[in-house]
């Protein structure tokens, strides 16, 4: 029980779009343990992207419960859930969400700015090796314009991983990505995972990204229609070199 | 939040636009600039009136001949012979307020010396005149009691005739120079008083004793103006009620309307000239002030763009923690940085324009502490007015839309 980090409890979700009720989440059970890689699969209108803000703290659901590494969340403030978000979560998103003219390493340390017991010197310190855990020691002060969309993903990584976090949700973070970038990005996470037991929340519409998880849940209608364990999980390194080699860089 | 994270947060994200929060800032630097020079331009052109008003004589009283009717006509100022000796007279025994007297005769013609002329005006006056004009004597002496009596034909000359008129290495004192063809023996020389503020120069002239000017001159028997000093600054408004009746009393005049002379004070005319450039300056520091709205609104404007098109930044700030008060408070250094530094540079400028001004057109200028820190507190203010709206506009902000905002 204590290795729970994700717990959601018949959880409701409703829009008012004008006169109309929209029920986004019917009704939502699910548990993600520590440790684990998760797709959170689904068409669009299926509830994903709302279940995605629900448990980024982003948003609130109507009824139901949501309860993030103990915490329950629905009884949290605007300020609290900034806080939380702050010590548990890490987001990495489709578009990157870099701040432009502003070096990778700057960018890292953003999430750090808002937690006042971190000194300058330890936000620094934890923000080069956030980018040395994802490969870019070198490209440190580098603008996200002389980055390659992969090299602004694994900055935006970084990013998640700096505050130490809980959970690193991903939003369709392979999803500007060519297929030989989406599965360096993907290895990454697949080494954040087993490597330093990172929980991760990935959701993705695409199926064989998915497959790259170790356990898919999926969304239709707002309720949650299927979850399996993936049998065969693959390795993105393996991927990779099945595709034919091309003109990408490393 | 901790503010000094904040302000590097608003110093980075200033810096990474250097040109717009330049363009930006420009026009609070043109607006506090030009308080500052406005101000100090204006406050120059007062204070320089004022001074050169002193170097007359602060405490000076004069009475000047009025409009007199003679039989139903109305005459006009200058023709008047209204003012007389036993005027000048009874002013001296009974006026309690004044410490110095003098009559004043004038008539303007040229002057010649060897070959040299130059056209000046003489001043007939007695031994008192130079104390309540202001004037100092550099060599020389005045002339006496007897001269004055004796229609003496002596003189002190300004420094602009010596200049004029006087080969170099000549000593002008004893020499023998003629006025309108009356031969007049130079006694005395003027200490030198410059130009007055309306660029009248005050060293061109000839002061004689008022007996010779009225009768070798003039041939009349008037005075045209009465100059005496009041014991002080304070006392001017008593001295001039004391001679309007002293005034009236000697011209039998009943009621107030009829006076056929006018009793003015240097103060007076300070007091008016200052006004004036009083209004001056409140005009010119309006318009500057109102370039310092336009640098505000321009600001605002700034900022309002800034928001939209960092959408995206304020979801991403507010994902990873940033509270919403962190991002009013961002927002809001922001622009209290751009008003403040440009206030800042702008009070630079000030300066320099005061002084290329100063310097390159020759006027006075004179910056005042208060115009300085009230443009500062201005522009802080304005940073924070206008700052507000644009910022509470982002805090307000969804994260979740603000993520998704394309």
């Amino acid at each position: 029980m204590e290795n729970t980090i994700i717990e959601v409890i018949n959880l409701k979700k409703d829009f008012q779009v004008g006169d109309m009720t929209v029920h986004a989440l019917k009704g939502v059970n699910l548990k993600i343990q520590k440790g684990e890689f998760v797709a959170i699969m689904g068409a669009s209108g299926s509830g994903k992207s709302t279940m995605l803000n629900i448990l980024g703290c982003l948003d609130k659901p109507s009824a139901g419960d949501y309860k993030l590494d103990g915490i329950s969340v629905s009884e949290l403030n605007k300020n609290e859930l900034a806080e939380l978000r702050n010590a548990k979560l890490g987001f990495v998103f489709q578009s990157y969400n870099l701040l432009s003219r502003t070096s990778a390493l700057e960018n890292v340390e953003l999430p750090l700015f808002y937690n006042n017991k971190v000194t300058s010197r330890e936000r620094k310190e934890r923000a080069i090796a956030a980018l040395e855990s994802v490969g870019l020691a070198d490209r440190m002060h580098h603008m996200p314009n002389q980055l390659s969309g992969g090299q602004q993903q694994r900055v935006a990584i970084a990013r998640s991983l700096v505050n130490d976090p809980v959970v690193i949700l991903a939003d369709e973070a392979t999803g500007n990505l060519d297929t030989r970038t989406s599965y360096e990005i993907m290895e990454l996470f697949q080494r954040l995972n087993t490597d330093r037991g990172k929980t991760i929340v990935f959701v993705t519409h695409e199926a064989d990204i998915a497959r790259l998880t170790s356990r898919n849940i999926i969304f239709r209608d707002g309720w949650v229609v299927k979850e399996q364990l993936v049998e065969e999980k693959l390795l993105a390194s393996y991927m990779l070199k099945t595709l034919p080699v091309g003109e990408h860089e490393a | 939040m901790n503010y000094i994270n904040l302000l590097k947060i608003a110093k980075n994200a200033l810096m990474r636009n250097k040109f717009r929060a330049f363009l930006t800032m420009l026009g609070i630097i043109i607006g506090v600039a030009s308080v500052i020079a406005m101000l100090a331009i204006g406050q120059g052109s007062k204070k320089s009136i004022q001074d050169q008003m002193s170097s007359m004589g602060s405490n000076l009283v004069f009475i000047m001949p009025g409009s007199q009717q003679r039989g139903g006509v109305m005459m006009g100022n200058s023709s008047s012979q209204s003012l007389r000796m036993e005027d000048l007279e009874a002013i001296r025994l009974n006026c309690e307020n004044i410490s110095a007297v003098s009559p004043e005769v004038r008539t303007s013609g040229q002057v010649v010396f060897g070959n040299e002329n130059w056209p000046t005006s003489i001043y007939g006056a007695n031994t008192e005149y130079l104390g309540i004009k202001k004037f100092t004597i550099e060599s020389g002496r005045i002339f006496t009691e007897k001269e004055i009596s004796s229609l003496a034909k002596v003189c002190l000359v300004g420094k602009t005739i010596v200049e004029k008129i006087f080969p170099k290495g000549v000593d002008p004192i004893g020499q023998t120079i003629r006025f309108k063809n009356i031969p007049m023996k130079i006694i005395g020389i003027l200490g030198e008083k410059g130009e007055n503020s309306f660029g009248q120069d005050q060293d061109d002239l000839m002061i004689a004793p008022y007996t010779t000017v009225q009768r070798r001159f003039l041939a009349i028997d008037f005075i045209q103006g009465i100059y005496t000093s009041a014991v002080s600054e304070e006392k001017t408004e008593a001295a001039i009620a004391e001679m309007k009746t002293i005034m009236r009393k000697q011209h039998k005049i009943a009621k107030p309307e009829d006076d056929d002379f006018r009793v003015m004070s240097q103060s007076e005319l300070v007091k008016t000239f200052s006004s004036i450039s009083d209004i001056l300056t409140t005009l010119l520091g309006a318009i500057a002030g109102i370039s310092l709205l336009v640098g505000g609104i321009g600001i605002m404007n700034i900022m309002y763009v800034s928001v939209t098109e960092r959408t995206r930044e304020i979801g991403l700030r507010m994902s990873i923690g940033g509270k919403g008060r962190d991002i009013l408070m961002q927002f809001l250094i922001e622009s209290t940085m751009l008003s403040v530094v440009g206030g800042v540079i702008g009070i630079l400028f000030g300066y320099l324009i005061s002084s290329v001004v100063g310097t390159l057109m020759g006027w006075p200028v004179v910056i005042m502490t208060e115009s300085v820190v009230v443009s500062f507190f201005v522009c802080s203010a304005i940073g924070i007015f206008f700052g507000w709206y644009p910022a509470k506009k982002a805090a307000s902000l969804n994260p979740i839309d603000a993520l998704r905002y394309e």
